[in-house]
């Protein structure tokens, strides 16, 4: 494919402005619907097809100008670092909230408990009450629970995660090998393990709120249980679904065993989803 | 502008800027400086302070001369030359050496300092200290009786916006209770701290210091006084909307003194340690401490007497946020004037008083009050600013509430 | 680096012009001039908040305003000086100059350029509506503790979600930074020849990266602790109000140097120029640069030693900040070294510059007074700590953005502005500003507390000076935006090279800027 010589620089473009406005009815329509206002869910979904159908314009162009030759190495080079350095500020936005799990294990609940210099605090207002994970806390908040156990259904998952890293990975190298019928056979396998742990996520979910009493507000536990793992669920609903768009791509005959920065940013964001999973499973689920 | 009118200019601002800092020195009635308080730990932090303070002038002493020279002496206008030197390793490792070991020769007395305020053993009178938006509850663990210490009313009414009260005219300004803690003398405090909603920070500046109270902990903060007198402070810590209402007062008496004190307040306690009650003077009421075994205690409860003490007990205790007029500050802090709880079904107004909403201000009286004061608290609401409900609630019905 | 030219999909001809250009344009000058715009404005409003604040704190007693107003004005007076003033004002000064400075055609990453700029007038329209809204803004400090912001009305989900846009555009437009400077160097430009300027935003960008999303996060565990009934700040539930500020301060504290690092870049082109001399110890600045980045993110609970920490905890953050006086010293050190045998004159943005290296010594020799532990007992949350911050953000921050508006005006429309009036801002503003802060260094010892409306009559008298101050420097802001407008209209025309020390890529084109420049790399030696 020819490839420029120059940087490309777009001239103007009206993507962006529709993202913003997307985003600001998007945030108007929450807000107000928060406060109970009728419109505001509506607001809020008219927001969000915005927001869609400017990620879809966007990055047909993009892809546009990508199988047009106009992007040469160095503008690959800048998508490559761009992805890189968003991947990194989600890294750190899962960091919160692991930091909120280590702050709860290794310094609330032990305080509650009266540990280090928080003798009174225990004696005063908690008496009884024992350090111990998992807790909802000195009040039991939201009131008898079961905890989630390591083994069984996020047992399965984590082997689905597993596997699906090794699925994308014989895809990357199929692309590379230019074996365009194993790329797509690989890249299917892996959004399909990926809707199905999302799917058995969901049945997870269900279980626990009807059969457990485990609840987004059963104490800290069961925040920290619901926050961390329907974050990492959403980011891996959203990969497979930018997998899914991959897919399509590659089986209109899109990228090259040399050129397919598209298919390897989808393919690192796989991988960082997969990672935070087994922080979660360790933290979370086992220890 | 010419470089000797520069030169003038720049002169000026210096006189002004020294001028600024160093005029009211000259009048003895404007504070420039932290005070040293009247305890062992606060000189030495008012010493600490005046180390780092002073330390730091002679560095800006040394910085800011080199700056003024250069800027003085080392002019185009003068004819001056430009060097073309851009490094020097030897002042480079001179420059970060140095400050380190100015930085150690600080860090030294502050963690000796830091670590002794932190000691809290041996204490010889525990007090627990609850904020509430926005007054405090003191409550003296050992000896069983507490009470509440708000504005003083007095300053209450002078602080609202346009009171046309002069500041001035009112001793003590926003820094007056009705009830101030008392403690002895040459007495190591331990103060146990909490808050029921948001979180306060009791600070006293001449016991050397302050500590947070959170809702849900207890800290520890403790001082002993060397000296007898009143000693004022206030909340610290943003609170809401009277956050700047929330004073601090520390009586600090001799041993008699407190013992007189102390027996005092355990007389007009019944039974039931370690419960606050409030002893508001505003109070007509005799009550009990524990708001659970009060209402035999209330004789001849009636539709007057109830209204009466129920109105300074609103003022006192719901006023902040309804306002004494009863008209609220919409929406965040409804009417009671007209409010669809307040002249509805009576149960689930005593439920609001006593229980309060969770995730609002509004923060349940139920622990606070007895059952005597709820009951004339809402009598009040039910029949004050035109709601003309006619009903008298008894603290049995309070009581049973509970 | 290998050799590149720039491309465009469309001639010069075919620009949009008025309303549409500014909202759909990808280029860095358009969006750089944006930003600058857009934080003037915001400076405004923010700024006429805090003579809110200072016309209630002239005299004890309420005056003008209701307690709960007087919350919110400190609330939104600090988020919009945060947020919409001092950081756009970065980013526009970033857009206009890196590619200027490192030999680029444009932003690596054009689109996303404007995208990461709209998305900050509507969060400020969100975070500014709930104004009007009857249960008023959020007023729980900008630091949003829980629980008590967790009592705002309203107003509470607005504040979060414009938090959050404002997140995302500081990480997008900060990642466009970081891939401009990492991949749209010159032939030639090595990362130990980039400009100060650059250099500071480069590891300025790193920190918004790394500190953004955290901020995200705390806010939304605020919102589920509102609304959906978690415990992370409840202890009842096993969590702790504290841990907020925890997280928040993990954000917060790197955030303050977000604000002050691309000040030090300013500050290190401006005082070479004008000192005619090339910057002392360059090396060195690069390294204390990153060591102030690395440090800012051990230090964060210096904001918290009233909360009851271990006394273990307190000792380390008390040590890990005082260290942060060592690089920060070395920057003012080799500044002043800079200045030793030049051969100084003093346009508008030296003396800005000067004033910043004066004034914001001071601000950080009161934040090393609060790095001690003990005596922070006594200063946290008095107006002593309102002091030293205003100190290092208003002539230091603010001063480091017209420092640089006066330098790089000219190559911006290419005329001088008027030297006069500029030298009048900025007298004005150097006075002024510190009748407005010094005094309250005072008050805060004297015992004072900060986000109060009223105060004990002692006060009084220091409190009256400082709201003097604080309205001539706001009134002084007025003579600047005209200086601005009418440097913009017109006026005497500017050289290529403006300043006769200058030295840089950015002096070699012509002023003003073509729209285009460096669409072949110029070759670094
Ligand atoms: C641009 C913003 C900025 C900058 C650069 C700084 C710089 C510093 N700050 Fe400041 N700070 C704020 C913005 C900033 N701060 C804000 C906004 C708050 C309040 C937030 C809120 O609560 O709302 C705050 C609050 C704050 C606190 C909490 C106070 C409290 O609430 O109780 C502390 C405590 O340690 C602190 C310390 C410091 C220190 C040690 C530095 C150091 O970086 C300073 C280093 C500089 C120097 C020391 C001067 C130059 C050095 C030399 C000449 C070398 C020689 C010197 C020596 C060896 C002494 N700051
Ligand atoms: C980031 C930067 C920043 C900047 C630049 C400023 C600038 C100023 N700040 Fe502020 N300030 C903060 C950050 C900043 N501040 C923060 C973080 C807080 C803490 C908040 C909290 O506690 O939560 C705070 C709090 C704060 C307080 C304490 C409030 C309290 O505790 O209750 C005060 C009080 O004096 C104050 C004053 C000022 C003043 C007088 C200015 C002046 O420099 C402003 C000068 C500018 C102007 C006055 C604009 C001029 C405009 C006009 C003349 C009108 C024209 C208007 C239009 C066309 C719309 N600020
Ligand atoms: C710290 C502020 C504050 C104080 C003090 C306070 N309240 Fe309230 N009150 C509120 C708020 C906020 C609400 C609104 C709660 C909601 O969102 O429904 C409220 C609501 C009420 C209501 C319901 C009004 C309605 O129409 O919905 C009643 C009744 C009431 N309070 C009684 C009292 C009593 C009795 C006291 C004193 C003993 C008191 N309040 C003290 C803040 C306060
Ligand atoms: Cu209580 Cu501020
Ligand atoms: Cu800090």
């Amino acid at each position: 494919m020819a490839q420029s010589q120059g940087y490309y620089v777009p001239h103007g473009s009206n993507w962006p402005i529709v993202g913003a406005i997307g985003l600001f009815l998007l945030m108007l329509g929450l807000s107000t619907a928060f406060n109970g206002v009728g419109v505001g869910p509506a607001v809020a979904w008219i927001g969000a097809i915005v927001v869609i159908v400017m990620i879809v314009g966007w990055f047909a162009t993009v892809i546009r100008e990508s199988e047009g030759g106009v992007y040469n190495q160095q503008v690959d080079r800048s998508f490559r670092m761009g992805m890189t350095w968003f991947i990194i500020s989600e890294v750190m936005f899962f960091a919160a909230f692991f930091g909120a799990l280590f702050y709860a294990r290794q310094m609330a609940v032990p305080w509650l408990g009266g540990e280090s210099n928080n003798f009174f605090t225990n004696l005063l207002l908690y008496p009884g009450y024992e350090n111990a994970w998992p807790t909802n806390g000195p009040k039991a908040i939201g009131g008898e629970y079961q905890v989630m156990a390591a083994l069984g259904l996020p047992a399965i998952n984590t082997a689905i995660l597993l596997t699906s890293g090794v699925t994308i990975t014989i895809a990357h190298h199929a692309l590379k090998d230019n074996n365009r019928k194993v790329l797509s056979w690989g890249l299917f396998a892996t959004f399909f393990l990926g809707f199905l742990f999302v799917g058995l996520q969901a049945y997870e979910y269900i279980h626990a709120y009807q059969e457990m009493n485990l609840k987004l507000s059963t104490g800290i536990y069961g925040s920290t249980f619901f926050m961390l793992t329907g974050f990492h669920g959403l980011h891996v609903t959203l990969g497979a679904t930018m997998l899914v768009v991959i897919w399509a791509r590659c089986l209109k005959g899109h990228f090259t065993p040399t050129h397919h920065f598209g298919f390897e940013a989808v393919a690192w964001y796989w991988h960082f989803v997969d990672v935070v999973w087994l922080g979660l499973y360790i933290f979370v689920y086992w220890l | 502008m010419s470089n000797s009118k520069l030169g003038r200019l720049a002169g000026m601002t210096t006189a002004m800027f020294l001028l600024t800092a160093i005029s009211p020195l000259a009048h003895a009635a404007w504070e420039v400086n932290m005070p040293r308080g009247v305890t062992a730990i606060s000189q030495e932090v008012y010493g600490l302070h005046m180390l780092i303070f002073i330390i730091c002038c002679v560095i800006a002493f040394v910085v800011f001369g080199a700056m003024f020279y250069s800027i003085l002496r080392h002019r185009k206008s003068l004819g001056a030359q430009p060097a073309s030197f851009s490094h020097s390793t030897k002042a480079e490792i001179l420059w970060t050496i140095v400050p380190c070991l100015i930085l150690i020769g600080m860090a030294v007395p502050a963690a000796d300092t830091l670590i002794r305020m932190e000691d809290t053993r041996g204490s010889d009178l525990s007090i627990k200290a609850t904020g509430y938006q926005w007054k405090w509850g003191y409550e003296y663990i050992d000896e069983g009786f507490g009470f509440f210490s708000s504005l003083h009313p007095d300053h209450n009414v002078a602080r609202q916006l346009g009171s046309g009260i002069d500041p001035a005219s009112v001793d003590n300004y926003l820094r007056e209770v009705d009830n101030p803690l008392v403690v002895p003398v040459g007495a190591k405090v331990r103060l146990l701290l909490t808050a029921s909603d948001v979180i306060h920070a009791w600070w006293v500046p001449d016991f050397g210091g302050k500590k947070d109270a959170i809702p849900g902990f207890v800290n520890e903060f403790w001082f002993k006084p060397e000296e007898t007198g009143i000693f004022r402070g206030q909340c610290a810590e943003l609170c809401g909307r009277d956050h700047g209402f929330m004073p601090i007062v520390v009586k600090v008496v001799t041993q008699d003194e407190y013992e007189a004190w102390r027996t005092e307040q355990m007389a007009s306690v019944s039974v039931q340690p370690a419960v606050i009650t409030s002893e508001t003077p505003a109070m007509a009421m005799e009550v009990s401490s524990d708001p659970a075994a009060a209402p035999a205690a209330v004789p001849e409860w009636s539709l007057e007497t109830a209204m009466a003490s129920g109105e300074s007990l609103y003022n006192a205790n719901c006023g902040a946020c309804h306002q004494i007029n009863g008209k609220g500050m919409p929406p965040t802090f409804p009417a009671i004037a007209g409010s669809p709880v307040a002249t509805g079904d009576v149960e689930a107004h005593i439920e609001m008083a006593m229980n309060g909403k969770p995730g609002t201000a509004m923060a349940g009286f139920g622990p606070q009050l007895s059952d005597a004061q709820l009951a004339a608290i809402v009598t009040y609401q039910r029949n004050a600013f035109g709601n003309e409900t006619g009903e008298l609630v008894s603290p049995d019905q309070i009581a049973a509430h509970r | 680096m290998s050799s590149i030219t720039a491309t465009q999909d469309q001639h010069d001809d075919h620009h949009p012009t008025g309303l549409k250009r500014w909202l759909t344009t990808t280029n860095h000058k358009d969006i750089g001039t944006l930003y600058l715009v857009f934080s003037l404005i915001m400076f405004l409003f923010g700024g006429s908040m805090a003579l809110v604040i200072r016309a209630e704190l002239f005299q004890p007693g309420l005056q003008l305003v209701d307690p709960g107003f007087f919350n919110q004005m400190t609330t939104m007076h600090a988020l919009i000086m945060v947020f919409g003033a001092i950081m756009p004002a970065f980013v526009g000064l970033a857009n206009w100059m890196v590619p200027l400075m490192v030999g680029a055609p444009d932003m690596a990453l054009p689109r996303l350029n404007n995208w990461s700029f709209w998305i900050l007038p509507m969060a400020f329209t969100l975070l500014g509506m709930t104004l009007l809204f009857p249960g008023g803004a959020p007023a729980a400090g900008w630091t949003m503790y829980p629980p008590l912001v967790l009592q705002t009305g309203d107003a509470f989900p607005f504040l979060i979600f414009a938090v959050h846009l404002m997140g995302i555009s500081s990480v997008l437009g900060a990642i466009n930074i970081i891939v401009t400077i990492m991949n749209m160097r010159a032939p030639g430009m090595g990362l130990l020849k980039m400009p100060l300027f650059v250099w500071t935003w480069l590891i300025t960008a790193y920190l918004l990266i790394l500190v953004m999303p955290v901020l995200a996060g705390a806010v939304t565990m605020l919102l589920t602790d509102k609304y959906f009934g978690t415990s992370f700040f409840l202890a009842a539930g096993g969590g702790d109000p504290v841990m907020f500020q925890h997280i928040f301060w993990f954000f917060g504290h790197p955030e303050v140097y977000i604000m002050i690092l691309p000040a030090f870049g300013v500050v290190s082109q401006i005082i070479p120029t004008f000192s005619r001399k090339p910057l002392f110890g360059y090396d060195s600045m690069v390294y204390a640069t990153a060591s102030i980045a690395f440090l800012s993110f051990i230090v964060w609970a210096h904001h918290m030693f009233t909360v009851g920490m271990p006394l273990a905890g307190q000792l380390f953050f008390m040590f890990s900040t005082m260290l942060i006086a060592v690089p920060t010293g070395v920057k003012v050190f080799n500044w002043v070294a800079t200045m030793w045998k030049g051969a100084m004159t003093f346009e508008t943005p030296m003396l800005f510059a000067l004033a910043f290296v004066f004034l914001f010594t001071i601000g950080g020799f009161s934040g090393l007074m609060l790095a001690i532990a003990p005596a922070d007992m006594q200063y946290h949350d008095t107006y002593f700590v309102v002091a030293h911050f205003h100190y290092v953000l208003v002539p230091g921050a603010a001063f480091a953005i017209m420092a640089a508006v006066y330098y790089w005006l000219p190559k911006w429309t290419g005329h001088m502005y008027n030297e006069k009036l500029g030298k009048l801002h900025f007298w004005l503003s150097a006075i002024s500003v510190n009748v407005t802060f010094f005094p309250q260094h005072f008050v805060g010892l004297a015992g004072m507390p900060r986000r109060i409306p009223d105060y004990a009559t002692q006060f009084a008298d220091f409190n009256a000076i400082s709201s003097v101050g604080a309205f001539v420097f706001g009134f002084s802001q007025l003579l600047f935006t005209y200086i601005i407008w009418s440097c913009a209209r017109g006026g005497q025309k500017a050289t290529d090279q403006v300043w006769e020390g200058a030295d840089g890529l950015e002096w070699t084109v012509p002023s003003p800027a073509p729209h285009h420049t460096f669409d072949t790399p110029p070759v670094i030696k």
